[in-house]
């Protein structure tokens, strides 16, 4: 039986679809038989992330409404063996993901793959109430910045009250904290929460820290997942990231500024 | 100029204000979120009709459900400062 993990934080704009490419890439890079949904019905944008946009015929919708059948909607990565992209549609109805229909598509796809990474929407309405309900994992993204942790905590929630585990009075979805644009040397001078300030407050495990970095921007440019862009300080990141989601002990790098030379610490910014 | 602003900062650091601000506003919230969802109707519904007869600012009141041995408690807390008592809602003195 395959495990859903919910990539999710309430607040939007923090980086739920590049972790989401990221994980799902970094899963099947591990050998795992992965899939990677799009919950955020209305507003597709994993496709593109995952550079698969013009591969899209039909979606996560079409298959509930049995338009067509699950495999002809799960689109094959080019790159990666093992890793699938399941998109979902632009319709404007929001609601248009029905329970039973979600149910019945998390079932096959549980006795198909190892991992099933759930893109969650932001908000706490339907859509992303319907992506975490069916979780065992959520990876909850969080930037350090005031409104991003209150609605973590908001999303941490919900998950202890309206996921399917909490409904079946199962064992509690395990949560794992991921800390997305992280800037160590605002750390360092007082500017910005540390990773210690948001465990303490959050009190969940960390899974890692992504440092802040223009790669990025460029990998969701060109349709590359970051972890693969072997020049990316985040794509590293997001590798130990995955490593510790499979249990790897790693050491936690970017939560310290980098050591520069005197002279370019003291009269220059480097980045 | 990064020397200078090295030894003499202009700002305090601000990221100790952003936790503790988060840590007060999320002890608030996820007291709320705990208790039965119809706390908060009732807390709302309480602090209508105190403030028909006093005047009471509107987080004047404080709704709790505890335990007490076997039996449960509903403490409801409402705080007046000063001489409130003395001085009765315009609303309320309409009636006499």
């Amino acid at each position: 039986m395959g495990k859903v993990i919910v990539v999710t934080s309430g607040k939007g704009g923090v980086g739920k679809t590049t972790t989401s490419a990221a994980m799902a890439t970094g899963l099947a890079l591990r050998g795992h038989k992965t899939v990677v949904i799009d919950f955020d019905v209305g507003l597709r944008n994993l496709d593109l992330v995952m550079g698969c946009e013009r591969r899209v015929v039909f979606d996560f919708i079409n298959v509930i409404n049995g338009d067509a059948k699950l495999n002809q909607a799960l689109i094959k990565d080019k790159r990666i063996d093992k890793l699938y992209v399941f998109p979902t549609s632009q319709t404007r109805d929001k609601d248009a993901l029905k329970r039973d229909g979600v149910d019945k598509v998390m079932d096959e796809l549980r006795e198909e793959f190892d991992y099933i990474v759930c893109d969650s929407p932001a908000g706490i309405e339907h859509g992303a109430l319907t992506a975490l309900y069916h979780a065992d994992h959520a990876v909850i993204v969080t930037n350090p910045e005031i409104s991003s942790v209150r609605d973590s905590d908001r999303i941490i929630g919900m998950l202890a009250s309206k996921s399917r585990r909490a409904e079946r009075n199962e064992a509690p979805v395990a949560e794992h904290l991921l800390l997305t644009r992280y800037s160590p040397d605002r750390v360092a001078r007082g500017e910005m929460l540390s990773i210690d300030d948001v465990k303490e407050i959050l009190s969940v495990r960390i899974l890692g820290i992504i440092p802040e970095s223009e790669t990025v921007l460029r990998a969701s440019n060109t349709g590359t997942p970051v972890i693969l862009d072997p020049t990316s300080p985040a794509g590293r990141a997001y590798e130990d990231a995955v490593a510790r989601f499979l249990g790897e002990q790693r050491e936690l790098r970017f939560a310290m500024p980098e050591r520069r030379s005197f002279l370019r610490a003291w009269f220059g910014r480097a980045s | 100029m990064r020397l200078f602003e090295f030894l003499f900062p202009r700002h305090a650091p601000s990221a100790s204000v952003a936790k503790e601000r988060l840590q007060l506003v999320l002890a608030h919230e996820r007291a709320g979120r705990e208790g039965p969802d119809f706390l908060q109707d009732l807390q709302k519904d309480l602090l209508r009709i105190v403030q028909k007869y006093v005047e009471a600012s509107d987080d004047a009141i404080e709704v709790r459900l505890g335990r007490n041995g076997s039996a449960s408690v509903l403490e409801i807390n409402v705080e007046l400062p000063g001489r409130q008592m003395l001085q009765p809602a315009r609303r309320a003195l309409s009636h006499l």
